[in-house]
């Protein structure tokens, strides 16, 4: 279990997981690690196109965090929906979202997810079954309550995922989605992020007790989990997924964790003591699943020189891509009644234990 | 067709589209076991049961949230605010999550949120408000303020099955003041103004319970000939029958309830000055609330709200402009 690095109480510890391996076939290991590689690059790339001026506005990544979103995500079956937060990249590459779509985002052009209407990770897919998060956190934690609310009703063996970080816990609908989903017991799973800061807020000056603790007073478990292990990340929300689908309602998970870069690229974090950035970079997720798959007999290396070819083609494509057209700046505002009902479709669901 | 009270109703449009469409369910607080606070959905849950007609906690944010959540996954949710106040609650993921989406994402989302509103019963600050106008203000939503019985029903049904956030404000002093006949059955009323009397000297532009106020006040004034015009839907703002009214009687009295600044008369009145100047044979004048909270005690509150004879008076200084 990882350490937390204030004098914050961490949560309860981790129950015993089953070992993650025995529901991960070699190829899912690569999986996990592949689409942690693709999240990386895909940020990296992008924070270099920020610094050239050609991503407007900010950008955010989340850089060190990528086991929490990729190995949640693995767990996720096509027919479960997602509302994917802005640490969480790793989510929408898993569901099915292709790189140069997502550099088209991050730059405004007219392919990204958004067709420039928003930017950085602030979209979803709806034909990979996730809902864009808005900025006002933690929205979608009952946007997230709602669509498992949906699948209780229908009775179907569906359940809702969503991400959010240590600061949105002090946000009023934090409580009311907890309380909501513990009240109608959802098949929602809620993953806490905590990467001990809120832009500059450390979590001491955010809550006095942790809030995986809370998930017991509104009715349902809270578990720790070390976010920067993708496989560990896997099994807790397999877990979760398992108790939701079968009518055990909803689970806590918080993924521990690390902010490793400043909030946005304009910050450069000076808040944050050096020793605690050296001590996270011990713990890469990507480092860790890289040795676990070494040993394996895994050409590691083959496979990052695969990922740097597929961004560097991605950036290629999405810079060639138009800006949108000014002309559709008002387009789009209400749905037309003749129109075809739209609703979010199934994504990608990549485990092997789903049969795919 | 039957008479029946206005809050009769939105009842009988809601149970119609209940049964109509098995996607849609209500959510409010107090709306299943109690039959809502105002009684709209008595008896709902004997017939749909709990599940379509859920009592949630006291959370409005929780809420509309879900709802949308609800919603993108196909079905068809109709909240309920108790009070159109406690909807500042819930302001956020109606503004920001539900109003957004489409534009945002290419996502619809189909829900409904009903805001018993309006003063008029010593309700005070928090249980009087008008807050159209917030919701007017953000881009995405569609607000409707149905004034009739048969309008009440037919514009629940249209809010339902519209695409779209529906802002669906039901004025708390229609609710059994107001009676009309009511087609049977399933029907649509469109998001469009209403002539809710003809005429040519002047015409009167007013939503919801001003409607009332604005006839009742040009029941009988000196003989002029005065039109009122029910608007029942804001946004959208039938820019076309505003247009036509001005450009037939040339003088105009708009009517909001609502606080005066920013109003959804004042949107009327800037459309009338930027398109209909040449039309105009006075200014354009409006009655509403001062901008102040609505107060509690009754010689307060009629000092407030504006009266059939606040309206009367400045009709009369109109015509004789
Ligand atoms: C309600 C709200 N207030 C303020 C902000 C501005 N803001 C954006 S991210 C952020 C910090 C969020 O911290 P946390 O929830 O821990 O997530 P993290 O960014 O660390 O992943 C703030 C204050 C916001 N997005 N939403
Ligand atoms: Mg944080």
């Amino acid at each position: 279990m990882a350490t937390s690095s204030t004098d914050v109480p961490i949560g309860p510890s981790t129950p015993a997981l089953e070992d993650p391996s025995a529901q991960l076939t070699t190829e899912d290991r690569v999986g996990l690690l592949r689409a942690m590689l693709l999240m990386r690059a895909i940020e990296e790339r992008a924070m270099n196109l920020y610094r050239q001026g050609k991503v407007p506005g900010s950008f955010y990544d989340g850089f060190g965090q990528e086991a929490v979103s990729v190995g949640a995500t693995w767990a996720m079956a096509a027919a479960d929906r997602l509302c994917v937060l802005h640490r969480d990249l790793g989510a929408h590459i898993v569901r099915g979202v292709q790189p140069a779509a997502i550099l088209s985002q991050y730059m405004g052009r007219a392919a990204g997810i958004t067709n420039g209407r928003d930017g950085n990770v602030h979209f979803g897919d709806l034909r990979t079954g996730c809902v864009g998060m808005v900025s006002m956190l933690p929205d979608m934690m009952l946007v997230a309550a709602g669509m498992a609310m949906a699948f209780k009703l229908r009775g179907e063996q569906r359940c809702a995922l969503t991400w959010f970080g240590d600061g949105s816990t002090s946000r009023g609908d934090f409580h009311e989605a907890m309380n909501w989903a513990g009240v109608q017991q959802l098949p929602v799973i809620f993953i806490l992020e905590n990467n001990q800061f809120a832009y500059s807020t450390p979590i001491k000056q955010q809550f006095a007790v942790n809030p995986v603790e809370r998930a017991a007073a509104y009715g349902f478990p809270g578990v720790s989990v070390d976010g920067n292990d993708a496989e560990a990340m896997f099994e807790a929300t397999r877990l979760a997924r398992e108790r939701a689908i079968s009518g055990g309602g909803p689970t806590l998970i918080e993924a521990v964790t690390m902010r490793m870069h400043g909030h946005g690229a304009h910050d450069d974090m000076k808040y944050v003591p050096k020793a605690l950035v050296e001590e996270w970079r011990q713990k890469d997720p990507i480092d860790r699943q890289s040795a676990r798959l070494k040993e394996l007999g895994v050409d590691v290396e083959a496979l990052r020189q695969e990922v740097r070819a597929e961004v560097d083609a991605a950036a290629k494509k999405a810079l060639a891509g138009p800006m949108p057209d000014p002309a559709t700046a008002t387009d789009r505002l209400f749905h037309p009644r003749e129109a075809q009902e739209i609703l979010l479709e199934d994504g990608a669901a990549p485990w092997s234990g789903f049969g795919s | 067709m039957s008479e029946m009270t206005y809050l009769r109703a939105i009842s009988d449009g809601l149970r119609t589209e209940m049964r109509n469409d098995e996607r849609v369910l209500l959510m409010g607080e107090d709306i299943g076991v109690y039959g809502g606070a105002f009684k709209v959905t008595d008896g709902f849950i004997e017939e749909f049961g709990a599940d379509r007609v859920m009592d949630t906690p006291l959370a409005e944010s929780g809420i509309v949230g879900t709802a949308v959540g609800a919603a993108v996954v196909g079905l068809r949710p109709v909240c309920e605010m108790q009070f159109a106040d406690f909807v500042s609650c819930g302001f956020d993921q109606i503004v920001n999550v539900a109003g957004k989406m489409l534009y945002r994402q290419g996502l619809p989302v189909n829900i409904t949120v009903r805001l018993p509103s309006g003063g008029g019963f010593s309700g005070g600050p928090f249980h009087s408000q008008n807050p159209e106008a917030w919701f007017m203000h953000s881009p995405g939503l569609k607000v409707v303020a149905p004034s009739t019985a048969e309008d009440a029903k037919g514009m629940i049904i249209a809010s339902i099955r519209d695409p779209n956030p529906v802002i669906y404000m039901e004025h708390k002093n229609l609710y059994r003041r107001v009676k009309g006949e009511v087609p049977e059955g399933s029907y649509e009323t469109p998001f469009k103004a209403r002539v809710a009397r003809e005429g040519d000297d002047l015409v009167v532009i007013a939503y919801g319970a001003m409607v009332h106020t604005a006839l009742e006040a040009t029941a009988d004034l000196d003989g002029a000939s005065i039109m009122v015009l029910d608007l029942r839907s804001l946004v959208p703002l039938d820019e076309q029958a505003i247009l036509g009214a001005v450009q037939r009687c040339s003088k105009v009295v708009v009517v909001d309830e609502a606080n005066y600044t920013c109003a959804a008369g004042a949107q009327v009145a800037a459309l009338i000055a930027e398109r209909a100047f040449e039309d105009l044979d006075g200014p354009v004048l409006r009655v509403a609330s001062p901008d102040v909270p609505i107060p509690f005690s009754p010689p307060l509150e009629a000092a407030v709200l504006p009266s059939v004879e606040r309206v009367r008076e400045a009709c009369r200084q109109l015509l004789e402009y």
